[in-house]
């Protein structure tokens, strides 16, 4: 390999393509594609000699844990590897840029691969820990990365810098110069739009989109030990980023945009098959976590991303919904002794949650921007401390102080006692799942109401408030009421999700409903997870509640650091990913419109 | 829940020619001590396109303000087709008045149709109910409200473009989508701030196309704008405010030929007249510049 790097061409003309790393490209692609496969072929040797790193991977012939992940990841470079070849049946995988997946993928792998080395060095104390297959993974990742990095593509032409720079600004120059060369190496372009294909093939393709998810999912938060889940992240960042390159998911998302209703069916379908999967109730309690966090944060996303109201106490009205269910629940501690059923309760609970957000919308919503912002992030400490105070001694005897109301009954609905194991199509359902299962569906209520209520009248008059209010008065928007609508709107959904939550945790106390706090949700983490995601997308919430609820949950090890960590992650994407993690479809327009027609907008200044 | 949609043919605000839409009486806007806008009365009849000039700072957006329902006035009264207008913007709108902004304000991150549809906020009725249960009104409503606005888009020029995001719309389309959501309250009286502002000279010549074929669909309209030529070809009325007055109003021969109007724009002549020799220099100067540039007969404009 070192001998090649002379080879490279001191004065190659501008227009000529050429790669990262100075390895004729040719080589370079042999180099990756071989690289892949003998990937694939190392993870079936033993890395270690020991039992002692998690996963096993001393096993010759059968890949285990971290194994798996390395293998994935070579299977999608060999792939990749040979579209880029042109392979007959091959190339339909990449109607974007192979090459783009190729590097994508290859950098994945070699990302995977070289952690779990490092991590078994590091566990076990030294290189001599490794056995063969290590070092060959190590050596197999790398040249394929290194070949992948030979691939060549178009490079940006370079700003003309100033002579006048002094140090520090030629630096910066330079430095940005190198990161835009960076970019491009990894550039993938749109693919051209794909042929209509039978109804019933795009369906199956939605199907297999939302299996593939399901496992991925179901993967994910089955990760046993962290370097596991750390290996997971890694191979399923690159590995969305590969696909992503090479032109598939554009495709699949195409489709899912043709058949929305069969989408969303799938998707709640592969939700709900999720506690079928599980074998105990272990991972099921995390799933209804998420999806607790998740509706809400959807429920936030109306009021943040389409009305564009900036709410920081948006869990008061989680709070606000638990505590009314917890209240009619029948709970021993509850000052009222009743206990309602279970819908009773759940509209009780949105209900009263939807007046508190009138009440506090009302006076506020006159308010513009960070003013409603200090207001919002007021109430929710006055929710907290008022229902902290109502012990008994402080004030009236109504929530038990910081007690909270405990012991909540589990919920019964005609006769299908939640608390209960059951066994539904041959699988057991315990207690979480049962919840699960309930909570999916109080989501997917969320989502309808998401869905049509942003694609209507009252929607677009969010939207048009959002963009610029004088505007949206100036053609007839009674900015006031919609306002108020989308806020009590989102306090009623949330209401609902907290009369759920109720039951799923027995207790209910102040605790849970501050603005920051450790374990999600809160509302800093609420808005969090809704700007991640991406705002005013229904996937968006959904996905970062998700991903901001098992970091956490998963990565134990860094303890105290957890928070610094989380700080440092949100910095970080904001930086390089505003948009959020699934941009919303007009944010796509414009990337879209803006690589088809430069908008001209330089006039709009005079 | 009401899905009573108006969508004729005609636009329902028109109304019968000659009958006053817009009536300002003794319209004065103090702040603190200072008197923006004293005692202008201005009426606009239907069928009739009337411009508003004036210097920088003579009240003229401030007047405006007060016929958008932004301000109310602190002395006298607007009345819209004989009531007095609410001193809420969006019940103006209801009303029947809608209005461009100088500084275009498109939502620019909705697409062109969407942004047409929020035009027609105020004559659709659907609430959240309606949405969230989608009866079959619902659908029926929400398609004649497309329908009805693809016309309008049709009408401007931008049918083409429905889909294109707002932002995204070179600077005259930006302008023509303006119109076209204004239009789409279905207006008695549009007002229009600048519409001209930026423009080159064919924009601006299509511009007045739009504004009388505005005006042939029964709908007055008011115009504020500083390009004279634009003005003068365009309005059957012309008013000219200076610090808060109302100088003249009349016909565009009137008005370009007051001497008043002239002094406000580029100041009374000195005391002690130029002699004949400076006269002769300027206008030998002035010949030789007609020679290079197109100087238009009205010179007191100020663009």
């Amino acid at each position: 390999m070192t001998t090649q790097t002379s080879a490279e061409t001191p004065s190659a003309p501008a227009a000529v393509q050429t790669g990262l790393i100075g390895i004729p490209a040719s080589l370079g692609r042999a180099l990756a594609t071989g690289g892949g496969a003998l990937t694939i072929v190392s993870t079936f040797l033993a890395w270690t000699w020991t039992a002692e790193f998690p996963g096993d991977l001393t096993v010759y012939g059968y890949p285990g844990g971290l194994q798996v992940l390395v293998l994935i990841g070579g299977v999608l470079t060999t792939l990749f590897g040979l579209a880029s070849y042109g392979v007959k049946g091959l190339d339909r995988l990449t109607p974007g840029s192979a090459d783009g997946a190729l590097k994508m993928a290859a950098l994945g792998t070699f990302a995977t691969a070289w952690y779990t080395v490092i991590a078994i060095s590091a566990k076990l104390g030294g290189l001599v820990n490794l056995e063969a297959g290590g070092f060959v993974v190590a050596i197999a990742t790398l040249a394929a990365l290194l070949g992948a990095l030979a691939l060549p593509f178009e490079r940006p032409t370079p700003e003309p810098s100033d002579p006048d720079d002094t140090g520090l600004e030629a630096f910066r120059h330079q430095s940005r110069q190198n990161w835009n060369v960076f970019k491009a190496a990894f550039a993938g372009k749109t693919p051209a739009p794909a042929a209509q294909l039978p109804v019933y093939v795009e369906i199956l393709v939605i199907v297999a989109a939302m299996a593939l998810g399901l496992i991925v999912f179901t993967y994910g938060i089955g990760t046993e030990y962290d370097q596991l889940f750390v290996g997971f992240l890694i191979t399923a960042g690159f590995g969305f980023a590969a696909i992503a390159k090479a032109g598939i998911v554009a495709r699949v998302s195409a489709i899912t945009a043709r058949h929305r209703t069969v989408t969303m069916v799938g998707a709640f379908t592969a939700a709900a098959a999720f506690p079928f999967t599980q074998s105990d109730d272990q991972y099921a309690t995390i799933g209804v976590y998420i999806l607790i966090f998740a509706t809400v944060a959807l429920g936030l996303n109306i009021v943040v991303g389409l009305a564009g109201l900036l709410d920081l106490g948006y869990v008061a009205f989680l709070g606000v919904g638990a505590y009314t269910a917890a209240l009619v629940s029948g709970s021993p501690s509850s000052p009222l002794h009743v206990s309602w059923p279970f819908w009773a309760s759940a509209l009780t609970g949105a209900a009263v949650a939807m007046v508190f957000g009138v009440l506090i919308g009302a006076p506020t919503l006159r308010l513009r921007g960070d003013y409603l912002a200090i207001v919002t992030l007021g109430f929710g400490e006055i929710f907290r401390i008022t229902v902290l105070n109502m012990d008994g001694t402080s004030g009236p005897d109504v929530t038990n102080g910081s007690n909270g109301i405990s012991s909540i009954p589990n919920l019964d609905i005609l006769g299908f006692d939640f608390g209960q194991e059951h066994t539904l199509l041959g699988a057991t359902i315990g207690r979480f799942a049962n919840y699960f299962l309930l909570m999916l569906l109080i989501t997917l209520i969320v989502v309808v109401v998401f869905r049509r209520s942003s694609d209507s009248r009252i929607g677009r008059a969010w939207i048009a408030i959002r963009e610029d209010e004088t505007a949206a008065l100036a053609m007839g928007i009674n900015g006031f009421r919609v306002k108020l609508i989308a806020f009590a709107l989102g306090a009623a959904l949330a209401g609902l999700a907290g009369s759920v939550q109720a039951h799923v945790t027995y207790t209910v106390t102040p605790e849970q409903y501050q603005f920051a706090h450790v374990v999600p949700p809160n509302s800093a983490f609420l808005l969090a997870a809704v700007v991640l995601g991406g705002m005013g997308t229904i996937s968006g919430p959904l996905v970062g509640a998700a991903l901001l609820y098992l970091i956490p949950a998963k990565l134990q090890f860094l303890g105290d650091y957890q928070l610094f960590a989380f700080g440092v992650t949100l910095v970080l994407l904001m930086r390089f990913r505003p948009e959020g993690l699934i941009p919303n479809r007009r944010r796509q327009l414009e990337f879209h419109e803006e690589a088809e027609a430069p908008a001209v907008l330089t006039k709009a200044g005079a | 829940m009401t899905t009573d949609t108006t969508t004729k043919d005609a636009a329902p605000g028109s109304s019968a020619p000659g009958e006053v839409v817009l009536d300002a009486r003794g319209v004065t806007m103090r702040f603190g001590g200072l008197t923006a806008v004293r005692g202008v009365d201005l009426t606009v009849n239907s069928g009739e396109i009337v411009g508003l000039i004036g210097p920088n700072g003579a009240g003229k957006t401030t007047f405006f303000n007060c016929l958008t329902g932004l301000y109310v006035p602190t002395e006298g009264e607007v009345r819209y087709k004989g009531n007095v207008l609410p001193p809420k913007s969006f019940k103006v709108t209801a009303a029947g008045i809608a209005r461009t902004f100088q500084n275009i304000r498109l939502f620019a991150n909705m697409t062109v149709l969407e942004n047409v549809l929020v035009g027609r906020h105020t004559r659709t009725k659907e609430g959240l109910w309606s949405a969230l249960l989608r009866g079959p009104g619902f659908h029926k409503a929400e398609a004649a409200s497309r329908e009805r606005a693809m016309e309008l888009l049709e009408f401007v020029g931008l049918e083409a473009k429905a889909e294109h995001l707002a932002r995204n719309l070179p600077y005259g389309e930006q302008r023509k989508l303006e119109i076209a959501r204004a239009l789409a309250s279905e207006p008695g009286l549009l007002l229009l701030d600048e519409p001209t502002a930026g423009m080159n000279p064919q924009e601006t010549r299509a511009t007045e196309e739009l504004v009388f074929a505005i005006r042939d669909k029964g709908i007055a309209v008011l115009v504020i704008e500083h390009d004279m030529r634009f003005i003068f070809n365009l309005c059957d009325r012309v008013a000219v405010l200076v610090q808060g007055e109302k100088l003249v109003e009349g016909d565009s021969a009137t008005v370009q030929g007051d001497e008043r109007v002239v002094a406000a724009y580029l100041g009374e002549p000195f005391e002690d007249a130029p002699g004949d020799e400076e006269v002769a220099e300027v206008e030998a100067a002035e010949a030789h510049a007609e020679t290079t540039t197109d100087a238009a007969p009205g010179k007191e404009n100020d663009r």
